[in-house]
């Protein structure tokens, strides 16, 4: 076993030679941060006192949830053989959701460990980062952690992992973050594996920029993979995709405190600070050079972060509006991939329509605004982005039901994923039924080991956003997880579905969903509210209509009995109080026409807690 | 009287009243309650203040008619210190818990106590609540000679099934002998039902009100069901022993009951009271509706003086070692402003067949009898000579009605 490294090498003159640049892949819960952690400890970088769980997941949600939302490289040295190195270890978020990230991510590194449950095996977001990984010929290194745990079945899953990649199962190593065991010579086996990073020191300076962070104090943080040159302090930079040019106010290694040095050479990983304020400066994926001597061509890969799902967030009390527009704008200095623009409903007041990378991304952006700004807040059911053509040839892209025009359409398109499910192979049959119901094509099916099988489906998006998910975790016992990419586009016979309440349409029930689908939304959504608002003195209609045509209907009956039976001398005090506490109430409520309904209704409906909560966890 | 006690401010050891109470005093009728907080068996859906035998702790039936006279004492002492002129009673009414738990005897000399005391107007009406097994001639016999004028008896239902679900215990059977008795011993009678029960059909409901209408009551009394919180019936339908009763259900009954009684010659005057003649209503509970005085005697009773409001402790020992100390036995008061007191006057006087003077509402609720006429919800006619009086519709939702008076 190696010792730790008595001297570190000095950044900014590291022999491309003596570095490794390398990231984890694992899915959420099979314990990346506790390897980092561990990793950290025995490299010496953190004193043990200072180790705290999960050192480099900073944010509470991400320590909490056990993910990575936000990615960090840390330099750590390591000794082998009497060499010394520098280890770069980059952390990559685990989630579908942040692929375009954790694709530039992969791109800082030569290698990847492949970190894998020994209890669980493979999952299918981990799978998707493994073909990620291994397009951009990343050597991987096969490892089972948690093998310290009694239902750990190495064995099975090094089977698992070699057939997967190739090898033999007795080179899968086997590791517990948690006591570190085996973690030095996993260390090891990076330093022997994975190849040093290769570059042209004298050609101008290109830098990758792979992730973005928002610090309170210091502006955005940077962090960049040097590929050709080099960059030094007071240097000023430029970014290639909009030629902005900064002045660098510091440049530095993250050890994983922040440590300034004298700049950064080939193959070496790092921060940039240029004082700027917003994270849409300083793109991931966007190449850095320098203002004097500027590199001819960016490095290739970068894309703008576009949104796929859509929702509108609305606080539930409607004097919130400005705190939520205020924490909106603090949110967007730290995610480049977060937009949004003021959005009103008859229902739900005033809110935002956002667009998100993913489900993930919208449900931690909501949460941190709850979180963290003390925000409630009611989100609308998710959308994806339609395209419409009108009989006028007109294209009208919708994000939003409100937004679908009127009268006669052409066509419509709308934005299709390839999935993968991972399953144990007893669920094949009911997550086929689940994916058929939702307009999937099978592209593939293929066995993983002996009894875990991945299916592989072409499918709308819209279909995955609304509660996909939830029903397929709930029809496998939460054994199936799920990856999906975008594919394209494809036209499909989509129709807006509006719901009316006493003639009245309530803007934040409409949907837009395939014509076969439109009458289960309609009956879904009546049926619903049917349950949730509660009698009026008068028949509430409740109807679900494509354009005119009215397609479902229930109603609420008329509420025939509202009176206290008994009201006598003892009654009298505690009538009143009731009386004054139901005129409070129904300032609470909101009109729709006539109709009174109380704000928990069209929550409770949009969240569809009627009828799914008792399935969610 | 069900249900907690509401928050509110203490009441003065003394029980002394602002001598505010005074004001139109008298213009305003007043009358005394008596409670007596007494049953052998507590009643599945009751959560009223009373209590049996075993849960008195200390407190004893047998000294409750003198306590309760103490309290009479008490209650004069405190008017006359207000400023009150003398009001002889024009009503009184014994509730419970079961009056007639106690021998005659008790109520009689509760009802002297309320002459000395107070005095009682000419022509007062004087009621006692009956249970059908704890009365008979004789008894009845005694409280008409002592000048009671009036009985109410709890029938409840002609159903044994439905009087096994409220775990009533008298027979059906009772009711005719206990109504000739009254009538011989000149007494007015009113028969108390209740409908929804759980388990009770439509034609259920229809045999206990021909039951209680062959009887030729002179008032009668018919109330939906309540599932009070933290009663044993509660429970029963929590735990899925007992379905809920539906409110469409109970609409539907009392449509029943206002049709048949309506058709014996019985008319409505109150949401949930019917009378042969007007002669015939219960003046006393009127009073509350019309916001007169009274003063409730007893455990947990409540009292209405010129604005004040208060009510007694609930507990029978708590309240007797209050009057042992001549204490006021009162727990809480509050003393009503003018704009609360419009608000119960809107809740009260809408039950009544007399109706709300629509001068009496602020500017909103006036704008608000358009839309209840339109709606069904109130005699237009009515509102025409300046009374909100409530439709069939609207005294089943008479709540929401008076919502909309007082928004």
């Amino acid at each position: 076993m190696s010792p730790r490294a008595t001297t570190a090498l000095q950044p900014a003159s590291t022999p491309p030679a003596s570095i490794r640049n390398f990231c984890i892949i694992a899915h959420i819960d099979h314990g990346k941060s506790t390897l980092a952690d561990r990793m950290l400890q025995i490299t010496g970088v953190v004193a043990d006192r200072d180790m705290r769980a999960q050192y480099l997941d900073r944010m509470d949600i991400e320590r909490e949830r056990g993910i990575t939302i936000k990615s960090q490289a840390v330099r750590m040295p390591w000794s082998r053989n009497g060499e010394t190195f520098a280890l770069n270890m980059i952390d990559t978020p685990g989630h579908v959701d942040f692929t375009y990230e954790v694709s530039r991510s992969l791109a800082a590194c030569e290698g990847a460990i492949l970190l894998v449950d020994a209890a669980q095996g493979i999952e299918a977001q981990t799978l998707a980062n493994l073909y990620l990984a291994l397009e951009n010929d990343l050597e991987i290194i096969p490892v089972l952690n948690k093998i310290d745990l009694p239902a750990a079945d190495p064995d099975k899953y090094a089977a698992e992992l070699a057939g997967l990649i190739g090898g033999r199962p007795e080179d899968v190593l086997r590791v517990s973050g948690k006591t570190g065991m085996g973690v030095e010579e996993l260390l090891d086996r990076v330093v022997e594996r994975i190849p040093s990073p290769t570059g042209d020191a004298d050609a101008p300076a290109r830098a990758m920029i792979f992730d973005s962070v928002y610090d309170t104090y210091r502006g955005v943080v940077t962090y960049v993979r040097m590929i050709d040159g080099s960059l030094s302090p007071r240097e000023r930079i430029q970014m290639m995709s909009t030629r902005a040019v900064h002045e660098l106010l510091e440049i530095g290694v993250s050890s994983p405190e922040p440590l300034p040095t004298k700049g950064l050479g080939v193959g070496e990983v790092g921060y940039l600070i240029t004082g700027v304020k917003d994270v849409r400066q300083s793109k991931v994926g966007d190449t850095v050079t320098t203002a004097m001597k500027p590199a001819a061509e960016a490095l290739p890969g970068y894309t703008d972060p576009k949104p796929m799902v859509f929702s509108g967030l609305y606080p539930i009390d409607g004097a919130d509006y400005p705190d939520l527009r205020e924490a909106l704008d603090k949110l967007k200095l730290s995610d480049a991939a977060l937009n949004y623009e003021p959005e009103t409903s008859v229902a739900l007041g005033f809110g935002f329509r956002c667009g998100f990378l993913g489900l993930l991304h919208l449900e931690i952006i909501t949460e941190r605004l709850e979180r963290e700004f003390g925000l409630d807040l009611i989100a609308t059911a998710p959308s994806v982005t339609y395209e419409v053509t009108t009989e006028d040839k007109k294209t009208v892209t919708v994000t939003n039901p409100s937004e679908f025009p009127g009268g006669k359409i052409q066509a419509v398109s709308e934005p299709v994923v390839k999935v993968g499910v991972l399953a144990p192979k007893d669920y094949v049959g009911t997550i086929m039924e689940l994916c058929q119901s939702r307009r999937g094509t099978l592209l593939g099916m293929e066995y993983l080991g002996e009894d875990r099988v991945e299916l592989r489906y072409t499918m709308p998006l819209g279909e995955i956003v609304f509660d996909f998910f939830d029903h397929l975790k709930s029809r496998t016992q939460g054994y199936a997880s799920l990856d999906y990419e975008p594919a394209g586009e494809q036209e499909a016979d989509l129709v807006k579905v509006d719901i009316l309440l006493q003639g009245e349409q309530v803007d934040a029930f409409s949907a837009i969903v395939h014509r076969d689908k439109a009458y289960a939304y309609g009956v879904l959504m009546t049926e619903r509210l049917k349950n949730l608002i509660p009698r009026q003195q008068f028949e509430v209609p409740i109807q679900a209509a494509i354009g005119a045509r009215i397609i479902a209907r229930e109603s609420i009956r008329a509420m025939r009995k509202d009176v206290l039976a008994k009201c006598y001398g003892g009654d009298i005090t505690r009538k009143r109080k009731l009386l004054e506490k139901q005129k409070e109430g129904k300032k609470r409520m909101k009109m729709v026409g006539k109709v009174e309904v109380p704000q928990e209704a069209f929550i409770a409906a949009l969240s569809g807690d009627t009828e799914t909560k008792k399935d969610k966890k | 009287m069900g249900g907690p006690l509401p928050l509110a401010d203490p009441a003065p050891r003394d029980g002394a009243l602002p001598v505010s109470v005074a004001n139109g005093a008298d213009e305003r009728a007043f009358g005394v309650y008596v409670h007596v907080p007494f049953c052998t068996v507590r009643c599945g859906y009751c959560d009223f203040n009373t209590y049996t035998a075993t849960e008195l702790r200390g407190a004893s039936r047998a000294d409750y008619a003198s306590t309760a006279v103490a309290e009479m004492e008490l209650a004069a002492r405190v008017l006359e210190g207000a400023g009150l002129p003398e009001r002889p009673a024009t009503t009184v009414f014994f509730g419970g818990g079961t009056p007639t738990l106690l021998p005659a005897g008790d109520l009689v000399r509760m009802l002297e106590g309320v002459r000395s005391r107070f005095g009682i107007a000419e022509g007062a009406e004087i009621t006692t609540e009956a249970n059908p097994d704890s009365v008979d001639a004789e008894y009845l016999g005694r409280l008409a000679a002592a000048g009671f004028t009036r009985v109410s008896f709890g029938m409840q239902s002609a159903v044994p099934r439905v009087l096994a679900t409220l775990d009533r215990t008298h027979d059906p059977e009772r009711i005719p002998v206990v109504v000739a008795a009254a009538r011989e011993a000149g007494l007015q009678v009113s028969l108390d039902l209740i409908y929804g029960t759980p388990g009770e059909s439509i034609d259920d409901w229809r045999t206990s009100l021909e039951t209680a209408i062959t009887q030729r009551p002179d008032h009668v009394s018919a109330y939906a069901l309540i599932v009070e919180q933290g009663t044993r019936l509660a429970r029963r339908i929590r735990s899925g022993q007992l379905e809920a009763p539906s409110d469409d259900l109970q609409a539907d009954m009392y449509e029943l009951a206002d049709e048949m009684l309506g058709r014996s010659g019985y008319s409505w005057y109150e949401v949930s009271n019917w009378a042969a003649s007007p002669g015939f209503r219960s003046r006393h509970n009127l009073s509350y509706w019309r916001g007169s005085d009274w003063w409730g005697i007893g455990p947990g009773a409540h009292s209405h003086v010129g604005g004040v409001r208060w009510w007694n402790v609930k507990h029978p020992a708590a309240y007797a070692a209050l009057i042992a100390e001549d204490a006021s036995p009162a727990h809480g008061r509050e003393t009503l402003d003018g704009s609360t007191r419009l608000v119960e006057r809107v809740l009260l006087e809408t039950r009544i067949a007399d109706g709300l003077a629509i001068d009496a509402l602020a500017t909103e609720g006036r704008t608000a009898v358009a839309g209840l006429i339109a709606d069904g919800l109130v005699n237009g006619e009515a509102a025409l000579r300046g009374r909100i009086v409530l439709s069939l519709r609207g005294r089943l939702l008479a709540d929401a009605v008076v919502r909309r008076l007082v928004a």
